[in-house]
């Protein structure tokens, strides 16, 4: 039984090859790049706009509305990141309805280049917020003895929205695979639905997460 | 008994006391948040969003409690390493 799409190797060729979870990314990548810009080629504001453009405008304004009342000022800094993030899992766990689907989000290399990227982004939005002297300052925040403590905290947070996604996603479809050699006829349907339900609710943890990271790196100045 | 049927039986029991013991904490605690939810939502109604946003954040951290648990179960079952080497071990002999 396969525990990741890692394992299954399409192509090799030395040192590199191409595993399910790279080849299913680009898919991903290509389809919602080709669609964004299928979309967005004639944009109207007024008259008679498409009910896809509609349907984008609502979920870059939703996302857009969700980053201001976590409490950043100007969420069109980052908003591209941000909603990048929610947008690929939310879609690639979406499509685990379609058959013979596995979401890269259920491989640990993907979930950890995710949190690497959240892990880089506090970094760098922190440093331009507030210079990197005042950043680093941060970390000797309430006492320079707690240090070594915000610095694991930093690690930790890193690992735990690594593994918190990769976790939810894999043990979805495990479940899936084990119920369809147990009890084959109705029971996986339900468990699929809700392995949907929770891949679009670890996305919307994974994106309000990395905001409130954001907002905690970039606010301290005010306060 | 020889080492195999000790790491399959070591295992096994592991798995299933760990997602055992593992999951009763996380359900205790969601519990309790839910219900200190359910309590400022009754009293303040139109903070609503705010609340629900909240929970749902505070939820997805106790439940990567049960998540860690749940990982380390199933790599015991399906992807343990020590029956892997043992059974390359005993195919290679």
């Amino acid at each position: 039984m396969r525990l990741s799409p890692d394992e299954l190797v399409f192509w090799h060729y030395g040192f590199v090859s191409l595993n399910s979870t790279i080849v299913t990314t680009w898919a991903l990548m290509l389809v919602m790049t080709v669609g964004a810009m299928l979309i967005t080629r004639k944009l109207k504001t007024e008259g008679d706009i498409s009910r896809w453009q509609g349907f984008l405008e609502i979920v870059v304004t939703t996302i857009q509305q969700q980053i201001k009342e976590v409490g950043l000022q100007y969420p069109e800094k980052y908003l591209g990141f941000i909603g990048t993030l929610f947008l690929f899992i939310a879609v690639s766990n979406l499509c685990a309805i379609l058959p013979w689907y596995e979401p890269p989000t259920g491989s640990l290399s993907t979930t950890s280049a995710l949190a690497v990227s959240v892990f880089v982004a506090v970094l760098l939005f922190g440093i331009e917020e507030q210079g990197l002297g005042g950043y680093l300052r941060s970390y000797l925040k309430p006492t320079f003895i707690m240090l070594p403590f915000n610095i694991i905290s930093e690690l930790s947070r890193t690992f735990a929205l690594a593994i918190r996604l990769f976790g939810n996603i894999m043990s979805g479809t495990l479940i899936v695979g084990i119920l369809l050699t147990i009890a084959p006829f109705l029971f996986p349907i339900f468990m699929n639905l809700l392995g949907l339900l929770t891949g679009m609710v670890q996305a919307y943890i994974f994106s309000i997460l990395a905001t409130v990271y954001i907002a905690a790196a970039t606010r301290t100045r005010a306060a | 008994m020889d080492s195999m049927t000790l790491i399959a039986i070591v295992s096994m029991i592991c798995a299933g006391v760990t997602i055992a013991v593992g999951s009763v904490a996380p359900a205790l605690g969601e519990g309790r948040a839910v219900s200190a939810a359910l309590n400022s939502l009754a009293q303040q109604p139109d903070a609503a969003s705010t609340i629900t946003r909240t929970l749902f954040v505070g939820l997805a951290m106790i439940e990567s409690i049960a998540i860690y648990c749940l990982v380390i179960s199933m790599i015991l079952i399906f992807a343990n390493p020590f029956w892997n080497h043992v059974i390359a071990q005993t195919t290679g002999k």
